[in-house]
């Protein structure tokens, strides 16, 4: 047990240094010289020195060997290096941005999953097959919406043809709610799908049948038989979800116009600020190989089963 | 006549009595399910229609409307759909039916591109992997997660910043992020088909390994590898219009689906049309796309 702890918790290092080590040959080795873009302007009336000054100070004309050593030991110790475009450090960046996103992500997160177990339940109880083949096409319809286009309709007609949400200036609160949904319904759709197939599964095994011999209605065993066994498999696609909840912040953010993660990837993306960008990317990559690791190590303690399994095979 | 019994005249003597409960279970497995797939069935009718339709908009625009896509005059600017602009004008005057029909080359084609990069690099890794096994296939299959590891959104985002912004650029930055994929199945095949019973006796039997390539494993290969080709094919479309919206796309007098969107944004409070019908486009080829790879994974073995 021990030992598959400390291998996947190394297995984990490894996808996040690799996952460092892509980002910064994408960024950093590979695009030219995003100072020498910028510095170099005319309008900006520098003498070649001050370039070179300018480059030294951000340690760009070190060799880029040696630059990846810094650069990695930098996100190591919390050092992201400096935005070229903002000139301040991307750690000061991201503190300032990522609350809002987070806040964005976790309501978007919390509304996915409400919208999911009430649509797989809801679609494994409806009475009438017309409706239940409704409810269980749904995901393939969320899936295949556009996030900002969803945003962009949901702001035609709650705000523009309903009126209920105020365009200019919402209170905190309400300002929430189209940006929430527009991030959730996306998101709900894998979690949808993996839950209802996985009550179908529990359906079929022999104490469910038990319990519906002993008199149990088709709700009271869903709710108390069904349900806590087909939450479990859900659990395995958090990584796939954190990845859909990420893009679609991203794309939330831009729409809405919310500052956030999102707004500073697009900046970083249109001034080619490859820093920012490297910083986002394997922030991202850091939080997906955690919630992978987190959930590996979990699932054997949540679903006994498994570890007796593994027992029974060593 | 004579070929069917021929062929299965030495079945029936050869079959051990043992394994003939083993053969049948399957088969009566099977004979229920037959008429289902051959049923008609309307959504997935629809799907191949709507994905006809578009393929047709892309090869021939001209023929489905007589509007500019990139001209109008200022007079018609901003009109709701109907009579002479089935769909409306923006804000320049350009009819928005014929933006959409000619927007079809752009998103359609970088699909396309995208989905290439995905199966050509994708497959490439992924049969180099399976078949060499041991490190490199290690190697490479940790390239894969951590290829998984980034958002798709963010890792398009990074090879744009390295190879510009543009239709191409565009489509390339996408089908680097379906890689991944390509490269799973590609090597999962691979094992599969390797240790399958049917390639060793193909071999046994005398096969060439073009023969056996040829007859066995790309038909039994081809189903789920189509399978996954409509379904990036989807979510290509849905990718490359992200990335239009957010203007890293085709330049703005181009039609692209995601930049319709964009620029309709600003009249969203006066003209929903802008914005619904070319995001009711994306939505329907989507939607059919995965419909369409659904239908392909359901009648695999």
């Amino acid at each position: 047990m021990r030992r598959h702890l400390f291998s996947r918790v190394g297995q984990a290092a490894l996808v996040l240094w690799a996952a460092f080590t892509v980002a910064f040959i994408l960024l950093q080795a590979l695009p030219g010289d995003a100072l020498l873009i910028k510095y170099q302007n005319p309008d900006m009336g520098l003498s070649p020195r001050e370039i070179e000054d300018i480059r030294a100070s951000y340690g760009a004309d070190t060799p880029l060997f040696l630059q990846y050593v810094q650069s990695l030991g930098g996100f190591l110790t919390g050092n992201l290096g400096y935005s070229v475009q903002a000139g301040v450090p991307v750690v000061d960046q991201l503190a300032a941005n990522v609350p809002s996103t987070l806040a964005l992500a976790g309501l978007g997160f919390l509304a996915a999953v409400i919208l999911a177990a009430a649509i797989a339940f809801l679609s494994s109880l409806a009475p009438f097959s017309w409706l239940r083949d409704a409810l269980q096409a749904l995901p393939s319809l969320f899936i295949s919406v556009p996030v900002f286009w969803l945003g962009i309709v949901l702001i035609q007609v709650f705000s523009f043809q309903l009126k209920l949400i105020p365009v200019i200036n919402p209170p905190e609160a309400l300002g929430l709610v189209l940006p929430v949904a527009t991030l959730a319904i996306p998101v709900s759709a894998p979690l949808t799908q993996v839950l209802i197939r996985s009550i179908d599964d529990v359906r079929t095994q022999p104490f469910v049948a038990v319990a519906r011999a002993r008199g149990g209605s088709n709700a009271w065993v869903l709710s108390h038989h069904v349900a806590r066994n087909a939450v479990l498999p859900a659990i395995t696609i958090a990584g796939v979800l954190l990845g859909e909840l990420i893009g679609g912040a991203v794309v939330t953010e831009t729409v809405f116009g919310r500052n956030g993660i999102g707004q500073l990837t697009q900046e970083a993306v249109n001034s080619q600020d490859a820093a920012v960008l490297q910083a986002v990317v394997v922030l991202a990559a850091a939080a997906f190989v955690l919630v992978n690791l987190a959930v590996d190590l979990l699932y054997p303690v949540l679903d006994p089963r498994l570890k007796r399994k593994a027992g029974a095979l060593t | 006549m004579s070929h069917v019994t021929l062929t299965a005249a030495p079945e029936t003597p050869g079959a051990p009595d043992t394994a003939a409960p083993e053969t049948q279970a399957p088969d009566e497995a099977a004979v229920p399910r037959r008429p289902r797939i051959s049923r008609l069935q309307p959504g997935l009718v629809l799907s191949w229609l709507v994905l006809g339709l578009v393929a047709l908009w892309t090869i021939a625009p001209g023929f489905f409307t007589s509007h500019s896509a990139t001209s109008g005059t200022a007079r018609d600017k901003l009109l709701p759909p109907g009579d002479g602009h089935l769909l409306g004008t923006d804000e320049l005057g350009r009819d928005l039916y014929s933006r959409i029909v000619h927007g079809s080359i752009n998103s359609v084609t970088g699909a396309l591109v995208a989905v290439a990069v995905g199966l050509v690099v994708g497959t490439l890794l992924g049969l180099v992997a399976g078949s060499l096994g041991g490190v490199t296939d290690a190697v490479m299959m940790r390239i894969v997660d951590v290829l998984l590891s980034i958002p798709g959104l963010l890792l398009s985002l990074s090879i744009i910043i390295i190879l510009g912004f543009g239709t191409v650029n565009a489509a390339i930055a996408v089908g680097v992020g379906s890689v991944a994929s390509f490269a799973r199945l590609a090597r999962a095949e691979v094992l599969r088909v390797r240790r399958s019973d049917f390639v060793e006796a193909a071999f046994g039997s005398g096969g060439t390994f073009v023969a056996v390539l040829r007859r066995h494993i790309l038909p039994n290969s081809a189903g789920s590898v189509l399978a996954l080709l409509a379904l990036q094919f989807g979510a290509a479309i849905l990718a490359i219009s992200t990335l239009g919206f957010l203007g890293y796309g085709a330049p703005p007098p181009t039609p692209e689906w995601g930049l319709l969107i964009a620029e309709g944004r600003n009249y969203v409070a006066t003209s929903w049309w802008l914005t619904t019908y070319p995001g009711l486009v994306v939505v329907a080829v989507v939607l059919s796309a995965n419909r369409i790879s659904h239908s392909i994974r359901k009648v695999q073995p």
